[in-house]
């Protein structure tokens, strides 16, 4: 009997290692498991099927050239990787259907990241400022400011960001109240965000709302898209991942942006993630069976 | 050196130093931490008065920058020295008026929005057809699932009567449900908890490395 016992000893000694493992190993398989399918540009398919990536697209594909879009950057730095590359993604797709679109930020921070990509995807398209795109830029307030915005957006901001007055802007002169515009996007990494955009403009003064957010976010949102209060949701950076596949189908030798780069990596570190889970379960049941208890009902 | 490289040599070894607290806390990571503390309230105090304080309020009540004078912005300024007045002890309890003012309209804004954005609304997306013209068996089980999920979750949190018979098994359906929606949430969650880390590591591979001969063709 002396070899089972040992085997068993065995056995329970790598559950109880397993258990009990330096957490700092985890974190250095997590690193690799992020770090090398980016560096050894590993790339998977990404498939887009029927959901709220592909409702996005299809509404804003069926909107005529010459609609305006107002588009709220309502995030900052530190959610960047998920967001940026929506926003840069949905203008692409904006200025080549030929819409315009109207900028500006509940979140201050937003406004500047969203002039660069407003400002970076219009010169690689030829969208001209004040014709094609304009930044208001950031007023405090949240759901106020959009309530405000509801009878006059000239009122909410006399001037864009640059200071240049609303009433010499082109692009705005077709533009009163919030009615008046086709669509709202919201890329939205909080409050306000996504929320105040569906309760105060959306549900309030009848404009479509669309949008992206966060991956955490994202669960709290599905519910505005099963009950019509959204036409759209781009989620996280797989969100992101498949507007901008979505973008580049049919458009030969077109940049990946970068999203797409990034899936690989995240389908790596999830799958690992699965394996920690799997094994950090069967490790804990073990322990306790070694240790006399049961398995917890 | 340009400005851009600084930039990125400074956010490279930043996030370095931050990341270093996953081997064990360290010089480096409390320098990196209280650094972001100090830059994020020097620089929020200066955006605010910048950008909030002197466009909206300065600037409309002494009638400058193309603006015309509104004395009727000593009224937001009085309810700003109101919430100041949390400082001094001895006038701490004037606060209580700008925050009343907050409450009052953030109640009185959202109350009727947020129940009609966050529950009639959502009772009415609820109410669906079982069969609809074209929806198939897909679409069937899918209004059911609806449905059978809503009412299930809503008994068990009827604390009422004890959840036992076909009280106890809707009950027992409805947390499974919600044991889905919290696994979907704790998925999305590590997603963008991935996702950041996909971005500091986009920005050191294609970003950083680059500025010293490293990874200079995928530079992002």
């Amino acid at each position: 009997m002396a070899p089972d016992n040992d085997s068993k000893a065995g056995k329970g000694s790598l559950w109880k290692a397993l258990d009990a493992i330096d957490r700092r190993w985890i974190f250095l398989l997590m690193a690799l498991a992020v770090f090398l399918p980016l560096a050894l540009k590993l790339s998977f398919p990404i498939p887009v099927g029927e959901g709220p990536s592909k409702n996005l697209f299809d509404y804003i594909d069926s909107l005529p050239e010459g609609s305006v879009v107002l588009m709220s950057f309502d995030y900052d730095p530190s959610t960047m990787p998920e967001l940026q590359p929506m926003t840069v993604a949905l203008l692409q797709h904006l200025f080549t259907k030929g819409i315009a679109v109207v900028g500006m930020g509940l979140w201050p921070q937003g406004v500047s990241l969203g002039q660069q990509a407003l400002s970076d995807v219009a010169d690689s398209l030829g969208a001209e400022q004040y014709v094609d795109w304009v930044n208001l830029g950031y007023k405090t307030g949240g759901g106020i400011l959009i309530v405000r915005m509801g009878s006059s957006v000239g009122a909410a901001f006399p001037a864009d960001r640059d200071g240049v007055p609303i009433a010499e802007v082109p692009l705005m002169q077709g533009i009163g109240r919030l009615a008046d515009f086709d669509l709202i996007l919201s890329l939205s990494a909080g409050d306000p965000g996504i929320p105040a955009w569906v309760m105060m403009a959306g549900d309030r003064f009848g404009v479509p709302i669309g949008g992206g957010c966060t991956a955490v976010s994202a669960p709290q949102f599905y519910p505005y898209l099963g009950s019509g209060q959204m036409v759209g949701l781009l989620g996280g950076l797989k969100g992101a991942a498949d507007y901008e596949t979505l973008v580049r189908q049919g458009v030969e030798d077109a940049a990946p942006g970068t999203a797409t780069p990034g899936m690989a990596a995240q389908s790596i570190a999830h799958l690992v993630i699965m394996g920690f889970i799997v094994i950090g379960n069967i490790a804990f049941i073990a322990g306790r069976r070694a240790r006399g208890g049961g398995v917890p009902g | 050196m340009t400005w851009e490289i600084l930039g990125i040599w400074l956010g490279a070894l930043l996030t370095l130093c931050l990341y270093s607290f996953l081997y064990r806390d360290n010089p480096f990571y409390k320098f990196a931490e209280h650094l972001f503390v100090g830059m994020s309230a020097g620089y929020w105090v200066i955006y605010t008065i910048f950008n909030v304080l002197i466009p909206n309020w300065w600037n409309r009540l002494f009638g400058l920058e193309g603006e015309s004078s509104d004395l009727l912005m000593i009224i937001p300024g009085f309810f700003a020295l109101c919430m100041l007045a949390r400082i001094v002890p001895k006038v701490a309890g004037y606060s209580r008026l700008a925050l009343a003012m907050i409450v009052g309209c953030g109640a009185g804004l959202q109350m009727v929005s947020y129940l009609q954005t966050n529950a009639l609304a959502q009772v009415e997306g609820t109410i669906l057809p079982l069969t609809e013209p074209g929806a198939g068996v897909g679409g069937f089980l899918n209004a059911l699932i609806l449905v059978v999920g809503v009412v299930c979750g809503l008994i068990y949190f009827f604390f009422s009567k004890p959840h036992k018979g076909a009280l106890g098994a809707s009950a027992n359906v409805g947390i499974t449900i919600l044991m889905v929606a919290f696994g979907a949430s704790f998925g999305y969650t590590v997603m963008a908890r991935i996702s950041l880390l996909i971005g500091q590591a986009q920005f050191l591979l294609f970003r950083w490395l680059p500025t010293i001969g490293l990874f200079r063709d995928s530079a992002l």
